[in-house]
């Protein structure tokens, strides 16, 4: 019996060709047909309730167009946007926003990790316990969460001043300040969903990776740093743009706390005080698009980087 | 568990008896729903129900909405609906509505600075030459300025309110203060530092601010727009002007002088209150509310009689010795919806609303100050408000917020360079004020 190896052979190249063309596309054409056919219903609702408004806002930002004085409609092109980006209002707004969603998610990233840890160590019979304690505060509506934040920290009826002999220190007449508890409450509120993001983020990280480490004498820190934060990447960079998004679009806490005022003015309520207050719908509109393309720029930032990372994870870089 | 269930399990009789007795009762319900479904498609059949949306208050409205439902025979009822709490977010929430032609705003209270911009954009049905004279015989002259657009009535006067100048007796006299006199800012401000009290004015930044510059610069000979009836383009701002100045300095003069006590930036009308209750102020510009709001206060056991008895109040402060002062103007004007299917009711209920004796019904329980002058004179009123022949007075000084379309513009305009009010300057804010609201009005600036 021979036992000379033969050269592999080209079978899955060769295969396609000797089957008939015609066929074959006749079949892909079919499926395909049936996908679109299955899919048809869910796009036309995405179509109807994502793109229809995105669209509409965009088509309204170019009207000059006040609600009060509908007849008075002029189709302005793009002065809408020249008129934002050229005020120093929008590019404060912007640079708050930016400030809120950095600090936030930066704090609420250790914090959730340290959660997670904590979580993800405790003894399996009160690991739910703890669970649902930590959850709390991401259970609570956003603006009664931020009442109760205002109602605390606030001049008149407030605890904190009393608690900390701050007397008659106002928290909400001073910009950093008031950011800061602005901050804080977002922080407070939303770690949970970071943490229990992370929790299974943890929860994928091969126990056999962190016992080898264990044998070569690395440290916890060392382990930390090299073996858990490493594959536990993808997990980070949902968490990051899922808050990232979020907090950039901040509104009720600046809504129920401050109003906007002493430099308080996150761009989604500048977009509200311009469409609901000022009834400008083209203007409203432009700041909305614009709102929204800083949204699409944070996630396209953040996704290029997770694919990154996946690859990473894989090993194939 | 269903029917079928029960008969399974051998009740089959039971079941069809049952069912054959609900047969009669299912047949009358989806009778009755049908009717119900045909009333609503055909249009109301009874009286008709007027909807008239009201600000918050103790219940004054709605009493007064059964009062006028019972005083008309039964031809038509009124109901209320609650508007939010703040003036601005009550505007927000009727241009929404009236905007999309709701027919279901019947009557609407409407805030006084609203309504050039309400019927410039024709919420606001017509006022009747004869409805228009009986309802503003025998009101105060601001009420019906404040009630009437290019010359012509187009609301309803309600209430008319107006703030005053709160000081506490003891220490109006510990200072030398005469209060018997006409008082100016400076005055009030040198008598708070002397103390080492302050004075409870309301800087947050919302119209209580605007309402607050727009008397000082009223007060001081001026005005914040020269020709409010005037095109946005070729509107002029009076700000930059002396009386402008004035009005800055005397809200840098209460910072710089140290009285105007903790977290002036955010305080409203209430926090005044509280400030000036919880002996923090000596001195408080405020509408008549705290008055109740004080007494309250003592039946509860938060505050003494003692405290209550110090209470004093004359006419708001002047920011020129020697020259009347001009007090904010408020209260609720009556407007009756542009596309109200019953307006013939709704004009006949606003006549109702606004007698006087539900005026003054009105002032004695919820504290809102009548628009008609007769009301001031009834015994319970002055019973319960001793002070009722000051705000009167008040009310013929009072000074409206500038009447134009395009008010929330000034408004926020003034709102947002006014403020924090520690960062007020005769040198700059005025001039600020001025530029900003005027490339807002031409759509160069954003707001």
């Amino acid at each position: 019996m021979s036992t000379t190896t033969m050269p592999p052979t080209k079978a899955p190249k060769t295969e396609p060709k000797s089957a008939p063309k015609g066929a074959l596309s006749d079949r892909a054409k079919g499926e395909r047909r049936l996908g679109w056919m299955l899919a048809g219903p869910a796009f036309a609702v995405m179509l109807l309730v994502t793109a229809y408004p995105i669209l509409q806002a965009f088509y309204e930002s170019l009207f000059d167009y006040r609600l009060t004085d509908p007849d008075n409609r002029e189709f302005t092109w793009f002065s809408n946007y020249a008129v934002i980006l050229g005020d120093s209002i929008w590019w404060k707004a912007l640079a708050v926003t930016l400030f809120i969603t950095v600090v936030t998610v930066a704090v609420e990233l250790v914090l959730g990790f340290a959660l997670a840890m904590v979580m993800h160590k405790a003894l399996k019979a009160v690991r739910p316990l703890v669970r649902t304690a930590i959850l709390i505060p991401y259970a609570i509506i956003t603006v009664v969460s931020a009442f109760s934040w205002w109602y605390a920290f606030n001049l008149t009826s407030g605890f904190v001043n009393t608690w900390t002999g701050l007397g008659d220190y106002d928290w909400f007449g001073h910009q950093w300040s008031a950011l800061a508890v602005i901050c804080l409450s977002e922080i407070w509120k939303t770690t949970p969903f970071i943490s229990l993001l992370l929790l299974a983020g943890l929860a994928q990280v091969p126990e056999v990776l962190q016992e080898a480490a264990k044998v070569d004498g690395a440290t916890w820190l060392q382990r930390l740093w090299k073996v858990t934060i490493p594959n536990m990447k993808a997990a980070i960079m949902v968490a990051l743009l899922f808050r990232a998004l979020d907090a950039f679009r901040i509104f009720d806490n600046i809504f129920i706390m401050t109003r906007g005022n002493n430099n308080t003015e996150s761009v989604s309520f500048l977009a509200y005080r311009q469409t609901i207050s000022r009834l400008e719908i083209g203007l409203g509109s432009a700041l909305s698009v614009l709102v929204f393309l800083c949204v699409v720029l944070i996630a396209v930032i953040f996704i290029k980087g997770f694919k990154v990372d996946l690859a990473s994870a894989r090993g194939e870089r | 568990m269903g029917p079928g269930a029960r008969t399974s399990r051998g009740h089959r009789g039971a079941g069809i008896s049952r069912r054959r007795r609900r047969a009669p009762i299912s047949i009358l319900a989806v009778g009755a729903i049908s009717a119900g479904l045909l009333t609503a498609c055909g249009g109301e059949t009874g009286p008709p129900t007027l909807t008239w949306y009201i600000n918050p208050d103790s219940g004054g409205q709605a009493e007064l909405a059964r009062r006028c439902t019972e005083a008309s025979g039964g031809r038509y009822s009124i109901e209320t609906t609650l508007l939010p709490r703040d003036a601005s977010s009550q505007r927000e929430q009727l241009v929404r509505r009236l905007a999309a032609n709701d027919s279901s705003i019947d009557l609407i209270s409407l805030d006084p600075p609203f309504i050039p911009e309400f019927a410039e954009a024709g919420f606001l049905a017509d006022i009747p030459e004869d409805v228009a004279a009986q309802v503003t015989e025998g009101v105060v002259d601001s009420a019906v300025e404040g009630a009437t657009w290019n010359g012509k009535l187009v609301t309803v006067p309600f209430w008319a309110n107006t703030q005053l100048l709160w000081y506490k007796k003891s220490a109006a006299e510990q200072a030398g203060l005469d209060m018997d006199r006409p008082v100016t800012w400076d005055q009030i401000i040198a008598a708070a530092k002397q103390n080492g009290s302050s004075i409870a004015a309301q800087g947050i930044r919302a119209e209580s601010l605007t309402v607050w510059v727009n008397a000082l610069v009223t007060s001081a000979g001026g005005q914040i727009l020269e020709n409010p009836e005037a095109n946005p383009d070729d509107v002029t701002l009076g700000l930059e002007t002396e009386a402008g100045q004035e009005a800055a300095r005397v809200i840098q003069s209460i910072v710089d002088e140290g009285v105007a006590g903790p977290g002036l930036s955010n305080r409203n009308e209430d926090a005044s209150a509280t400030l000036f209750e919880s002996d923090g102020a000596d001195f408080m510009v405020n509408w008549p509310f705290v008055w109740p709001r004080a007494q309250g206060k003592v039946a509860e056991g938060a505050m003494t009689q003692e405290q209550l008895d110090d209470y004093g109040w004359t006419l708001y402060p002047a920011v020129v010795e020697g020259e009347r002062s001009r007090p904010p103007y408020g209260g609720i004007n009556l407007g009756v919806g542009a596309f109200s299917e019953h307006k013939d009711f709704v004009l006949e209920a606003t006549q109702c609303i606004t007698s006087t004796e539900n005026q003054a019904y009105y002032f004695i329980t919820n504290g809102n100050p009548a628009a008609k002058e007769a009301a001031y004179d009834d015994p319970e009123v002055l019973e319960n408000f001793p002070q009722a022949p000051v705000i009167r007075e008040s009310l013929q000084n009072a000074a409206p917020r500038p009447q134009t379309p395009y008010y929330n513009e000034v408004s926020v305009g003034i709102q947002r360079t006014w403020s924090p009010p520690e960062a007020v300057t005769p040198e700059s804010t005025p001039e600020e004020a001025t530029s900003l609201i005027q490339g807002v009005l031409r759509k160069e600036k954003l707001l």
